[in-house]
C-alpha cells in the first residue's frame, strides 16, 4: 500500500467506527450530478498520476485523481484516446470522477460507454480495505465483474484509487455530415443507418438539422460520405460542435431559471417524447435530453412508457431523488450491494439514491 | 476489518446440504412441474452428470425442466423454502464445470426455453430465451444483414443463457467486444422467487450496473429467463492474412506490431507448431508445417476498407520477419485458413484420447515467456500441449493432452493446467479469460484474491442469495477452501489467510 493508501484506509476505519459520512470529491466537475453533496469532504486530489501504459497491450493503469486531460494528452502522445469521449464539465475533472460518474459522450452509441472500457479497479472499500478487482487485461471472467459494478456507482461503494481501462488507435479519417429533417425522419434514418455497415460515431438531432459523424478507415469514411450525402461541415466546425455537445456548452443544454435538463435513456427507436421544453437528441436515437420545466413524474412516466428511464441532469430538486426510482426487488439489491462495500454507510450518502 | 454489526463471516466453509431429503424434494417439486418434466432415476440423470469438461461428473438428485417463468419461480421458491442448492444448465457445453451438477440439489435444464421471443431490426435486437443457440441469434437475424457479434468456438451447440452466465467470447472480441458489451437487459428469477428485470431496450440503466454483475456470474445470482441482446450489421466483406513464423516470440511481437500501427483486427489468432501439425492432419487447411508459429488476421468492413487494412497487416508483418504471408483469395479460401484455427480442439481429441484446455490471459507481450515455460513444463509432467491463442485478446488456450486410462496422467495434466494458471497469474494476468471459473479453476482463484476480496465476491453473491444455494461451491472458493489448497495469493511478505483455521 502506499502512504496515501495507508492513510486513507485509517481515515475511512475511523470513519466508519465513528459513522460520519465522508463526501468524496476530486475536481468537483460533476458536483451538479446525483443527489446533494453530504458528509466531511474527503479531498481526493492527492492521489493521482499515470501508474502503467502500454500502447501495444492497449491498456492504461491511472491513480484516481489523474486528471482527465492529462490522461487524454498521453493517450494523443501514442495515437490513442478513450473511444467513450467523456465529457468533462470543467477543467478539474479526474478519471476517477469519470468511472464514478459513469458518463460517456457522443460516441456512445457506437464505440461504448465508460464501463465497456473498465478493466480493472483497486479500490478503498468502507472497511477501509484495499481490494483489487479484474485486471489489465482484454478478457477476464475470474470473480465477479466488480470493476464495472463501481463504474457510475457515484462513489458509494468505495474509493476508487486506481482504474485501468482500455484504450483505442484514434481513428485515420473523421467527418461531419449535416441535413435537414424534422425529427421522426431523422430518428428512423439513424436507426436505419445503424444497421447499415457504416462508419457511424455520433448523431445529434436539434431544431430540425441532423449531424452525422462518421469516423474510421479513410476509404470507409470516404464511401459513406460520397454515399449518404448531405453537407459537410469544415473540420474545425465539425471538432466544435462535437466538444460542445460532448462538454453541453450548446445552447440547446442551458438551464433557465426554474426549468431541469432531463436525459431519457431510452430505445433508439422510441417515437418523439412529446413533452413540453427543448430537445436534442443524441446516440442515434437511444439519448434524449429534454430542458423546460415538464412535470418530473410526467417525463418519469413517459420515459418507463418508452421502456427506459429519465435522470434529472441538471437543477431541480436534488433531495427529491435525481435517477428513476427502482422496482422493488432490485431496490433490495442495491441496499444489500451497498451494505456489503460499505456497512456503516460513510461514502456519499444520497449522492445515487436517498435511501442509502 | 469486521465491523460490530456484521454477525456472519462470509465464505469461510462449504455449505452442508446433507440433510436435503431426496423423497421430499421430488414431492414438493412434483407439485408444480407436469408430468415428464422432473426427473429422479439414475438413467435419466446420467445425461446431466456432466458439462463440457467431462473429466468431473456428478449425479444430481432431480433433474426439472420447466418451460415456462411460473414454473422456474415455483421451484426457486421451493428449493429457497426447503434449502435445496439449485445449478442451472443450458447446452452444457461449457468447459469449466460450471454446470456440473450438486449431488444434494436440483439441476434446473433451461434447455426449453428456446423460443426467440422478438427480433426488431430497426433497433438492431433480439429478445430470446436462454436455452436459444448462440448460432440461431444470428441465422434469424441474417435476412436483415444483422448478426450477433459474440461467436464462441461452440456456437452451434452452445446456448445464449450459458453466454450471459460465463460472460463468452470468441475469435473476434478484440473489436466486437465480450458477452458483456452485446447485452441490452437479461430478465430472471432470484432464489426466493422475485423476477427480476436488469437492464432494458435503452442503452443503460439508474443504479448500479447489475447487468454487467450478472453477466460471467456462473449462475451463482440469479436464473436467467429471458435475453435481449445487441445486433450488428454484418461487414460487407471480411479477408484473412495468414502470416508464418520461424520462431514464436517473433510471431508475439508481429501482434504487438500490429496493434501499435494503430489496426484493431476484426480477429488475431496465433497456434504453435504442434497445434499447426495437429489440425493439418485433421482439416487439411494448407498450413505449413514447418513453422515454429502462425498468425491469422482477419480484417473486415466495407471492401475499400478491407484493402486498406490487409495492405497495412501485410506492410507489419513482412517488417516483423514473417517467413510467408497469404492473403486470402475468396470466401471459400478464407473459411480454409479458418478451418483449421477453428478445428484445433477435435484435432486434440483426435490426437489424444483426452485433453484439457486452459484459459489464462496475459498480457500480449508475455507470450513468447509462457510459451517457453510450457514448454519446460511439459518435460516436468511428461505430457505434450499444444497452444492455440487468441493473441489479439492475449487469452492462450494451451491444449494438455493426456489420457485418463493411464494411472496419474490426470492428476498431472491437472498439475500441468494449475501451474500455467499460476504462472498467467504472476505474469500480470488472469487464470481465465473466456471460460468462467467453475469447479474446475476455484483453486486458482485463491492465487489471484486476498482473503478480503474473497470475503467480498460472497457478500455481493449474498446480495442476491443470501442462502447461497444457486450454485453452491462453484467460481468463488471458500476461505477454508483456499487453506487447504495451500497456494494462496500472498501480499507483500503477509502469511496469507492469517485469520482462518488451519487443518
Amino acid at each position: 500500500m502506499t502512504t496515501i493508501e495507508k492513510e486513507w484506509a485509517e481515515r475511512v476505519r475511523a470513519a466508519a467506527a465513528a459513522r460520519t459520512p465522508l463526501c468524496l470529491r476530486a475536481g468537483g466537475s460533476k458536483d451538479f450530478y446525483g443527489g446533494p453533496l453530504a458528509g466531511e469532504p474527503f479531498d481526493l486530489r492527492a492521489n493521482h498520476g499515470v501508474v502503467a501504459y502500454e500502447p501495444t497491450e492497449l491498456v492504461v493503469t491511472v491513480r484516481g485523481a489523474t486528471p482527465l486531460a492529462e490522461l487524454e494528452a498521453v493517450l494523443a502522445d501514442r495515437g490513442q484516446y478513450l473511444a467513450f469521449e467523456p465529457p468533462h464539465f470543467g477543467p478539474g475533472a479526474t478519471v476517477g470522477g469519470c468511472v464514478g460518474a459513469g458518463l460517456s459522450g457522443p460516441r456512445r452509441a457506437n464505440a461504448g460507454a465508460v464501463r465497456d472500457f473498465m478493466l480493472g479497479v483497486k479500490l478503498l472499500d468502507g472497511r477501509g480495505e484495499v481490494l483489487r478487482f479484474g485486471g489489465q487485461v482484454m478478457k477476464n471472467v475470474a470473480g465477479y465483474d466488480i470493476s464495472r459494478l463501481v463504474t457510475g456507482s457515484l462513489g458509494t461503494l468505495g474509493i476508487l484509487l486506481e482504474v485501468s481501462l482500455k484504450v483505442l488507435p484514434r481513428p485515420v479519417a473523421e467527418a461531419t455530415l449535416r441535413f435537414e429533417l424534422d425529427e421522426a425522419s431523422a430518428l428512423r434514418r439513424v436507426n436505419e443507418w445503424g444497421g447499415q455497415p457504416l462508419p457511424v460515431s455520433a448523431t445529434l438531432w436539434q431544431d430540425g438539422v441532423l449531424h452525422l459523424r462518421l469516423s474510421g478507415a479513410e476509404a470507409a469514411v470516404q464511401a459513406a460520405c460520397a454515399r449518404l450525402g448531405g453537407e459537410a461541415l469544415a473540420p474545425g466546425a465539425a471538432q466544435a460542435l462535437w466538444t460542445a455537445v460532448r462538454e453541453q456548452t450548446l445552447p440547446g443544454f442551458a438551464v433557465e431559471e426554474g426549468s431541469v435538463l432531463w436525459r431519457l435513456s431510452v430505445p433508439s427507436t422510441a417515437p418523439a417524447l412529446g413533452l413540453p421544453g427543448r430537445q436534442l437528441v443524441e446516440w442515434g436515437g437511444a439519448q434524449r435530453w429534454l430542458a423546460g420545466a415538464a412535470d418530473a413524474q410526467a417525463v418519469r412516466a413517459r420515459a418507463v412508457e418508452l421502456g427506459g428511464h429519465a435522470t434529472a441532469f441538471r437543477a431541480g430538486d436534488r433531495a427529491a431523488g435525481v435517477f428513476q426510482p427502482l422496482a422493488a426487488p432490485l431496490a433490495v439489491v442495491h441496499r444489500r450491494l451497498k451494505q456489503a462495500f460499505d456497512p456503516a454507510g460513510i461514502f456519499n450518502p444520497g449522492r445515487l439514491y436517498p435511501e442509502f | 476489518m469486521m465491523l460490530e454489526n456484521e454477525v456472519l463471516a462470509f465464505g469461510e466453509t462449504e455449505g452442508d446440504f446433507s440433510a436435503v431429503d431426496k423423497a421430499r424434494v421430488i414431492e414438493a417439486l412434483s407439485r408444480v412441474l407436469p408430468a415428464g418434466t422432473l426427473m429422479y432415476d439414475a438413467e435419466d440423470l446420467r445425461p446431466y452428470e456432466c458439462d463440457g469438461l467431462a473429466a468431473y461428473r456428478a449425479l444430481p438428485l432431480v433433474v426439472a425442466l420447466p418451460s415456462t417463468e411460473e414454473q422456474v419461480v415455483a421451484v426457486l421458491r421451493i428449493c429457497h423454502q426447503m434449502g435445496v442448492p439449485v445449478v442451472a444448465r443450458g447446452a452444457g457445453t461449457g468447459l469449466s464445470g460450471g454446470a456440473l451438477p450438486h449431488t444434494r440439489g436440483v439441476l434446473l435444464s433451461l434447455a426449453r426455453f428456446n423460443r426467440i421471443v422478438a427480433l426488431d431490426p430497426l433497433a438492431r435486437t433480439a429478445v430470446v430465451q436462454p436455452g436459444v443457440r448462440n448460432l440461431a441469434i444470428s441465422e434469424a437475424a441474417a435476412p436483415y444483414g444483422l448478426y450477433y457479434a459474440p461467436d464462441p468456438s461452440s456456437q452451434i451447440a452452445c446456448s445464449i443463457g450459458g453466454n450471459v452466465s460465463e460472460n463468452a467470447g470468441g475469435v473476434h472480441c478484440l473489436k466486437y467486444g465480450l458477452t458483456v458489451h452485446n447485452l441490452l437487459r437479461v430478465r430472471g428469477v432470484t432464489i426466493e422467487g422475485e423476477i427480476v428485470e436488469i437492464g432494458s431496450g435503452a442503452l443503460d440503466s439508474p443504479g448500479y450496473d447489475l447487468l454487467a454483475l450478472v453477466t460471467g456470474s456462473e449462475g451463482m445470482l440469479v436464473v436467467l429467463t429471458e435475453v435481449t441482446v445487441k445486433l450488428v450489421p454484418k461487414p460487407q466483406l471480411a479477408q484473412c492474412v495468414l502470416a508464418t513464423f520461424d520462431d514464436v516470440v517473433r510471431a508475439g511481437d508481429a501482434v504487438a506490431k500490429i496493434i501499435a500501427a494503430g489496426i484493431i483486427p476484426a480477429g488475431l489468432e496465433m497456434m504453435d507448431q504442434p497445434a499447426t501439425a495437429a489440425v493439418e492432419e485433421f482439416v487439411r487447411a494448407g498450413y505449413p508445417l514447418d513453422a515454429k508459429a502462425i498468425l491469422l488476421c482477419e480484417a473486415d468492413g466495407t471492401p475499400e476498407e478491407v484493402a486498406e487494412e490487409v495492405d497495412r497487416v501485410r506492410a507489419v508483418l513482412q517488417e516483423s520477419g514473417a517467413s510467408e504471408i497469404r492473403v486470402s483469395r475468396d470466401e471459400a479460401e478464407r473459411l480454409r485458413f479458418w478451418a483449421g484455427r477453428k478445428a484445433a480442439f477435435p484435432a486434440a481429441g483426435r490426437i489424444s484420447p483426452d485433453y484439457y484446455c486452459m484459459d489464462g490471459t496475459i498480457p500480449r507481450k508475455r507470450i513468447g515467456e509462457i510459451l517457453t515455460a510450457i514448454q519446460a513444463m511439459e518435460g516436468k509432467y511428461g505430457l505434450r500441449c499444444m497452444n492455440v491463442f487468441h493473441a489479439g485478446d492475449g487469452n492462450l488456450h494451451p491444449l494438455i493432452l493426456f489420457d485418463a486410462n493411464q494411472p496419474d496422467e490426470l492428476e498431472r495434466a491437472e498439475a500441468f493446467g494449475a501451474e500455467i494458471l499460476e504462472l498467467s497469474v504472476a505474469l500480470g494476468g488472469t487464470i481465465t479469460g473466456e471460460h468462467g471459473v467453475g469447479l474446475e479453476k476455484i483453486n486458482q482463484m485463491c492465487a489471484q484474491f486476498t482473503t478480503a476480496e474473497v470475503r467480498q465476491f460472497f457478500r455481493v453473491k449474498a446480495a442476491f442469495d443470501p442462502p447461497g444455494l444457486l450454485n453452491p461451491g462453484k467460481a468463488i472458493p471458500t476461505l477454508n477452501r483456499c487453506a487447504e489448497y495451500g497456494r494462496m495469493k500472498v501480499s507483500k511478505g503477509h502469511v496469507p489467510y492469517p485469520d482462518i483455521p488451519r487443518f
